[in-house]
């Protein structure tokens, strides 16, 4: 069996060691146009600020693809022939396979601002890769101003990242809040206030009218004069190369085995589109425990092996100087228990006998068990949930379920 | 039956000293097994070490690996990001201080081949053994 993966970060280092709890022997090949070895993409910002070394970005050890058998190919793949089962990459070179996988990820959006074209080059930076990462670091000095348009999870990190290195950071987003998709306007503001207590500014419910040079001109009128320009507006699915091949809707469709609509072909992580359980809604859910559960998934299944995977649910982590918030699901339901006590808050939004989502700020301890409960969509009345919202724990199950749980049952 | 010793133990597995009171004296613990109690009902809650670990599959940096079904955690590689913390359906996971999330490890960084809890709780409460589970 020949396999064949393209993308090499959590997707694809999911389809290998996916495929390897089934099959030892078949040859993986896995195409990257990244030259580097596996790495942890939200490392990045770590990267700038300074705390990650070159063996610490590693995403797995030095001995991954030695170990796992693993051809790793520097290249760029042009198209697929899925009647050939045949791949071409930019130079030219071909390579078939039994079984593809697609973990191609996401690729910046960039709206069409006004003007764009003419900062220079040189002044205008991507935050979503090594690379951008690596030259985003060689142009910042005690002099630069940044402006980083966009405030969420991708702006933000960068913008810890390189505060310290640089003269100014201001961040613009058309959002009333910073981190507008995860966090509702009492857990945003510590965030904000933390972050401008370390000197990032704000420019929110506004946008960029358009670029003059390097000054930006924002909707209300305020200029911002930059020297470096950090687009983080967004991401989009990298859908293009199984286009005309196999459906694509928002992003590439598969199904609970990680198959797309076309044989053999299998996608995971950033690039496809996945059932929200939390809500029943299709969406693109770009975070890296989904790319490597749903590559794990695809692996297993193309090594012949039985897999599914329909426990999708948005999941966030995040920290900013030493204040953490973790949030899952989604903020719907018609009920709310809500705990606010300086920094901290706890909020939980549940509705007809299920939890659909939650905020922590601060004490993020057994997180967990709340996200269990969403995941799971366990009816809250088989449970102590009123326990439960005040402190998360084991504690809340029945007797039956705990010994289920945490041990193989009897007592 | 909720004495707590199980969390001492632990907490000093995790320190250099070797005597415990010593190591542990004014300290505030934050062991890596926790009970729970309510209403005169108490059990100890630790790592699972499941067959498909959450924790491990999340995990954005790869800090967290099984190894002989025992999962662990290089504490260089972690960032406390704490997705592990959010993914864990047991709250079996935990922020500590010293910048890396802290698990039960069952010991294997110790010297001692029996988990620190197991030896010492006074009732042979804790007991180490492989069981056959869902997860
Ligand atoms: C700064 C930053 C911080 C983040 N922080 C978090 C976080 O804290 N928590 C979280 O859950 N998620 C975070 N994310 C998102 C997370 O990194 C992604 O969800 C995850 O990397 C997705 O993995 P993937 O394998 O699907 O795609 P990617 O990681 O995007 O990898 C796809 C790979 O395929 C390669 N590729 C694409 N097309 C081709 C082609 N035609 N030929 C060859 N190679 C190709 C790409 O170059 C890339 O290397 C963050 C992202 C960024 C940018
Ligand atoms: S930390 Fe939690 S998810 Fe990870 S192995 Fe232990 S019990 Fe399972
Ligand atoms: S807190 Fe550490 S171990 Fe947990 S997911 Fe983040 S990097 Fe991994």
């Amino acid at each position: 069996m020949k396999y064949l993966i393209i993308g090499n970060s959590a997707g694809g280092i999911g389809a290998v060691e996916g495929i390897r709890q089934i099959d030892k022997e078949g040859g993986i090949t896995v195409i990257s146009n990244e030259p580097y070895h596996t790495y942890s993409r939200p490392l990045i910002s770590y990267l700038l600020l300074g705390k990650i070394t070159e063996d610490k970005r590693k995403y797995r050890g030095a001995d991954f693809y030695a170990k796992n058998n693993v051809k790793l190919v520097h290249g760029t793949v042009k198209r697929i022939y899925p009647e050939d089962k045949q791949v071409i990459l930019s130079g030219g070179e071909q390579v078939s396979y039994d079984k593809l996988m697609v973990a191609a990820g996401s690729s910046p959006f960039v709206p069409p601002f006004e003007g764009l074209d003419g900062v220079p080059a040189e002044n205008r930076f991507a935050f979503m890769c090594l690379d951008d990462a690596l030259n985003l670091n060689k142009a910042l000095d005690k002099n630069k101003r940044v402006l980083i348009v966009g405030a969420g999870l991708i702006g933000l990190k960068c913008a810890e990242g390189i505060l310290e290195k640089v003269a100014g950071v201001t961040v613009v987003d058309l959002a009333p809040r910073i981190l507008s998709s995860i966090l509702d306007d009492y857990g945003a503001k510590p965030f904000q206030e933390l972050l401008e207590s370390k000197g990032i500014e704000f420019r929110l419910s506004r946008g960029v009218k358009r670029f003059e040079g390097r000054t930006a001109v924002l909707d209300d009128g305020e200029t911002v004069d930059f020297d470096i320009l950090v687009l983080a507006v967004g991401v989009r699915p990298n859908t293009a190369l199984l286009k005309d091949i196999a459906e694509i809707d928002k992003g590439i469709v598969i199904n609970e085995k990680s198959e797309t609509t076309a044989p053999d072909i299998y996608a995971a992580g950033d690039c496809v589109q996945t059932v929200d359980a939390s809500s029943g809604e299709s969406k693109i859910m770009a975070l890296l425990p989904n790319a490597y559960i749903q590559g794990e998934c695809a692996g297993i299944n193309m090594a012949g092996g039985e897999k599914s995977f329909n426990k999708a649910i948005p999941m966030n982590a995040i920290g900013f100087f030493g204040l953490h918030v973790v949030t899952a699901g989604n903020y719907t339901g018609d009920k709310l228990y809500t705990e606010r006590e300086g920094n901290g808050y706890k909020r939980l939004f549940y509705g007809d006998n299920k939890l659909n989502g939650f905020i922590l700020v601060g004490n993020v301890e057994k997180a967990g068990i709340y996200t269990s409960l969403i995941r799971e969509r366990t009816p809250l009345d088989s449970i102590d949930f009123a326990l439960v919202c005040k402190k998360p724990g084991m504690m809340a199950f029945t007797r039956e379920e705990r010994n289920i749980k945490l041990g193989g049952g009897a007592v | 039956m909720g004495c707590h010793l199980c969390e001492y133990y632990c907490a000093f597995a995790g320190t250099d000293g070797s005597d415990m009171a010593r190591a542990l004296k004014g300290i505030k613990i934050n062991p890596r097994i926790k009970i729970e109690e309510k209403d005169g009902i108490s059990f100890a809650v630790s790592c699972r070490h499941c067959r498909e670990p959450l924790c491990v599959k999340g995990c954005i940096t790869g800090a967290l690996t099984v190894a002989d079904g025992v999962i662990t955690i290089d504490r260089d590689r972690c960032v406390s990001c704490y997705t592990c913390v959010l993914s864990c359906p047991y709250g079996a996971v935990s922020p500590s201080d010293d910048g890396a999330v802290q698990k039960c490890e069952l010991c294997v960084k110790t010297a001692e081949g029996t988990p620190a809890c197991v030896r010492g709780c006074p009732n042979n409460a804790i007991v180490f053994e492989e069981r056959e589970c869902a997860e």
